[in-house]
């Protein structure tokens, strides 16, 4: 090779270098620890392969309760957060004045640290002997009964985490359904209007068709991000989500690997690789889905 | 014909106020949800700056206080090691951008402009590797990292962060628009690839780099799952561990108005780099969003 | 259906937000009688569209009124005006084949105009066939080329059978070859269907070529209406005559002492007018090369293009210099020559006053010269 043709690969040397490192190389390994039995970190040996650590972990109590926490979480918050988004962006699209600040207040939490927001929440939610906390003050004063939603039930503690996920979800997906409102061709509005297509019809036949690309976009995004809930969930609740029965997937994979003495990186792989199949499986329905019920260009 | 007219002004009058109604309603609703929005930053402003007495002794929450005390703010930076969290963040952001755009913008410019055998195969496996899931990854990750022995370094820290595949793409899709004549020109005038990265295509490009710049400065200083696994000493937290720390043992459990005064400190930097460069941010991550 | 504009103004308030007004469109008052197809011209920023769109109702005036034939319609939603547009990108909806394209107006419909689904598709297919797509029915927008594009927009504004079409640019977004079809096709068009038809461009030569009548309008204000020939030769100031033909009229700065017009120190013709300062607008075809000829301009070179030739010499006092003259190509000057000389032919000779650029109407007496 002459240095003509080695310049280019020069260029992407560091590149190259770094992602192999850091993404091609622990994406083999990660298949090769799920199959590795009885791995101890400290002497890295192992004492032979198969499929025992996948059945180890379908069978521990804590990833059941991650799952099926994860796989509410996500139920509700994704088709919530996108409908009160399109309803939001809207609302905006409507509004000639005022936009830019109420669109520039919206975007805020997406700019917070996840975990000092999240210490809020705990603390607006919270009820403890010393204080009811301000949403037990909101739940008295329209005449209901007071709840600890960080350490009360488990329908309480759903909500704080459901409610606090949209909260941090809502600001990208406004985002992007704002600017795809606004993209929408207004000659199109106005030949509906010249017709007298009324409003609601007008939704549902030239808005939503227009729009229903960016909405299957946030939809499939919403759902991996959802899979992937943890940071929000500590903040809430702190590290220990396995005692607050709160733990997610990705909790799981986090907690195995951080556990006593170099954790237990096999029992991670296999919960990450279990989570990455269900995942898998939900986009590609979603995909599926999406190339009927979607317009595009 | 005079019946007619006034017959037109009623139905002119009803709809002016159905709109007038639906305007109404959408205020109320948007600005219902933008306090909801702002509260949580309002409470925790409003917590820290109560004493800790005060708060304490308040079984219902107090909506305002009448004796704002910034005892909280020196507790944090004295009882806690939060300036030390803080300077953490700041090493750790300004060498993993900085690093990451050096990364981003050679490899963006090989991809855009050069030619060489493989260019696209390479180019697609790279895209493919913006399918893999952090999870993936991050456990053999966190084993290299503790084989090398980089735990509590900030080398650790750094090096699995660096790469961004979405940037490189994002970055490699904007150079591409650049005129191929300019290059050309560039050529015939006999300057340097390197000249002519630096001198034309990214000053042409600025914005897009400005963009990948602010994303990644959002990403490393909310980072806290690889800083939570890399770190447990508390002399290489970043401020999101700093805080996850605050809260199981800083302060004591119950000092909430100092963890505020942490909270607010931390959330304060960003806060005024969104409010500076809000509109570039909002167009970044749109434009980021509807590409990826 | 006869459209009348009544006093019509629209201002709209200015970018500065000081509360100050940009008028668009100012006292506009004429009268489109029915059956006609008129082409709205005037040049971008003029004011037209604003016009367009307050004849279908997207706008309400800020002034005056709008009547279609007996009806005051000013405050009319556009939907009950019984109005078809054609915008000017179409605006055809790319998620729905050219069929539910054109079915879309008629799905509107409520109550006692409620149409079952046979019947729109045959309304539907009865508009197709007059644009002739009905081949196409099933394809989306974004499978037909731009022609195909506007010819379903024509019939998606003519299903519902409107009292009046509104078309707006047409014909600006096709390229020159299907330009000179589609124009024939929207004359064809509205011959067979007898609707009022308004059309709005920029274009004097689409104008022309198949309207009815035009309406000139520049900066908001009405210049001129008339049959397109008669608002050719007999332009009433200088920007309508500047603004039709091509190529445009040839411009100079004159003077008439002594019932006599001058353009430099050459006496060009014999008028009855009294001494005053004046523009002359000579159309392309109003010179005659004769060596005997009275006003001298320097030779430039010389086009054949087949029928015609064009001559192009330049003036010193011609507004643009160059002076571009037609003339039938038996008279062809020496090409080497330095100068040609012209006879100007009187009806394509007008006379404007220098100050208010109206016309100045004047009687010439030829053999005095």
């Amino acid at each position: 090779m002459n240095t003509r043709s080695l310049k280019p690969w020069l260029y992407l040397l560091p590149a190259i270098l770094f992602l192999t490192a850091f993404m091609v190389y622990p994406l083999f390994d990660v298949f090769v620890y799920s199959v590795e039995e009885g791995y101890n970190f400290a002497s890295q040996t192992y004492s032979g392969t198969g499929i025992y650590n996948y059945s180890y972990v379908l069978h521990d109590q804590y990833f059941l309760q991650a799952v099926k926490n994860t796989f509410i979480l996500v139920i509700i918050t994704v088709p919530l957060s996108t409908g009160i988004a399109l309803l939001i962006s809207l609302g905006l699209n409507s509004l000639p004045k005022l936009k830019d600040l109420y669109q520039t207040i919206f975007f805020l939490p997406y700019v917070t640290n996840t975990l000092a927001v999240g210490l809020v929440f705990m603390i607006l939610f919270k009820k403890t002997p010393y204080s009811e906390g301000f949403v037990n003050l909101l739940i008295h004063f329209f005449g209901g009964e007071s709840v600890d939603f960080i350490e009360g039930p488990y329908w309480a503690k759903m909500f704080v985490m459901c409610f606090y996920t949209v909260w941090i979800v809502l600001p990208f997906k406004i985002l992007i359904l704002t600017s795809a409102l606004a993209s929408v061709d207004q000659d199109l509005y106005k030949a509906a209007k010249v017709d007298g297509t009324s409003r609601l019809r007008i939704f549902y036949k030239i808005t939503l068709p227009m729009i229903s690309p960016m909405i299957f976009y946030l939809i499939i995004t919403g759902f991996i991000g959802a899979f992937k809930a943890y940071s929000d969930v500590v903040a809430i609740f702190g590290v220990n989500l396995n005692a607050a029965g709160m733990n997610t997937i990705v909790g799981y994979v986090y907690d195995m690997l951080y556990g006593d003495s170099g954790g237990y990186p096999s029992f991670a792989s296999a919960a990450a690789l279990i989570l990455f199949a269900i995942v898998l499986t939900i986009t590609c329905i979603n995909l599926l889905v999406s190339r009927k019920k979607v317009y595009y260009d | 014909m005079s019946t007619k007219n006034t017959d037109f002004k009623n139905i002119e009058r009803a709809a002016r106020n159905r709109e007038k109604t639906r305007k109404i309603i959408t205020y109320v609703l948007l600005t219902i949800w933008a306090l909801i929005v702002l509260f949580p930053f309002y409470w925790m402003i409003l917590t820290s700056v109560k004493s800790y007495g005060a708060y304490n002794a308040e079984y219902i929450p107090q909506l305002y206080t009448l004796a704002p005390t910034f005892q909280n703010y020196v507790d944090a930076f004295t009882a806690v090691p939060l300036a030390r969290y803080f300077l953490n963040t700041i090493i750790f952001t300004v060498i993993t951008t900085g690093v990451m755009l050096m990364v981003t913008v050679f490899a963006a410019f090989a991809f855009a402009r050069l030619e060489f055998r493989g260019r696209n195969l390479l180019f697609t496996l790279f895209l493919a590797l913006m399918m893999i899931p952090n999870e993936l990854v991050i456990i053999t990750n966190f084993v290299t990292i503790t084989n090398l022995g980089m735990r509590n370094t900030f080398t650790g820290l750094i090096l699995p962060s660096i790469t961004s595949v979405f940037y490189i793409y994002l970055l490699k899709e904007n150079f591409e628009q650049v005129p191929d004549e300019l290059y050309k020109a560039a050529k015939v005038d006999g300057t340097s690839d390197l000249k002519y990265l630096f001198k034309v295509l990214i000053p042409i490009c600025q914005p897009t780099i400005v963009t990948i710049t602010i994303l990644k400065v959002i990403e490393c200083w909310n980072s806290y799952v690889w800083p939570r696994l890399i770190t447990d000493s508390p002399t290489y937290f970043l401020v999101s561990n700093g805080i996850q720390e605050i809260r199981e043992n800083g302060f004591g459990r119950e000092n909430i108005p100092a963890m505020m005064a942490a909270v607010v400190v931390i959330s304060i930097p960003l806060i005024v780099l969104f409010l500076i460069f809000h509109k570039k941010i909002m167009e970044g991550v749109s434009r980021g969003g509807t590409k990826g | 259906m006869k459209i009348v504009l009544d006093h019509l103004t629209k201002r709209f308030p200015n970018r500065n937000k000081d509360g100050g007004f940009v008028t668009a469109v100012s006292d506009f008052t004429f009268e489109i009688p029915d059956g006609k197809l008129v082409g709205l011209l005037g040049p971008s920023g003029c004011g037209k569209s604003t016009m367009l769109n307050m004849i279908c109702g997207l706008e309400v005036p800020s002034e005056g009124r709008i009547y279609f034939g007996e009806d005051d319609v000013t405050e009319l939603p556009p939907e009950n005006r019984g109005v078809g547009m054609v915008f000017q990108s179409y605006a055809l909806y790319p998620h729905l084949t050219v069929m539910q394209n054109i079915t879309f107006p008629l799905e509107n419909l409520k109550g006692k105009d409620k149409l079952t689904k046979e019947q729109m598709k045959a309304k539907a297919l009865e508009a197709a066939r007059l644009v002739q797509i009905e081949q196409l029915m099933e394809r989306k927008p974004s499978e037909m080329s731009g022609g195909q594009q506007q010819r379903v927009a024509i019939a998606r504004a003519l299903v519902k059978k409107p009292r009046v079409l509104l078309l707006d640019e047409p014909l600006s977004n096709l390229d020159a070859r299907l330009r000179l079809q589609t124009r024939e096709e929207i004359r064809r068009i509205q011959k067979e269907t007898k609707i009022t038809t308004v059309f709005v461009t920029h274009d004097q030569e689409e104008a022309m070529s198949i309207s009815d009548l035009i309406v000139v309008m520049s900066a908001g204000v009405l210049q001129q209406i008339g049959k397109p020939q008669e608002v050719y030769d007999d332009p009433v100031n200088l920007f309508v005559a500047k603004f039709l033909g091509t190529p445009a009229i040839n411009v100079f700065t004159g003077k008439i002492r002594n019932h006599r017009l001058f353009i430099g120190d050459e006496p060009v013709m014999h008028v009855q007018e009294d001494d005053r300062e004046v523009y002359v607008g000579i159309r392309p075809e109003g010179f005659i090369l004769d060596e005997n000829g009275p006003f001298t301009c320097a030779l430039n070179r010389v086009e054949v293009m087949g029928r015609d030739t064009s001559v192009v010499s330049t003036h010193p006092l011609c507004e643009n210099v160059v002076v571009r003259s037609i003339i039938s190509t038996e008279d062809k000057p020496d090409p080497d020559a330095q100068d040609v000389h012209f006879f100007l032919k009187p009806q394509k000779t007008l006379l404007f006053d220098r100050n208010t650029q109206e016309r100045i109407y004047y009687h010439e007496v030829p053999e005095a010269l």
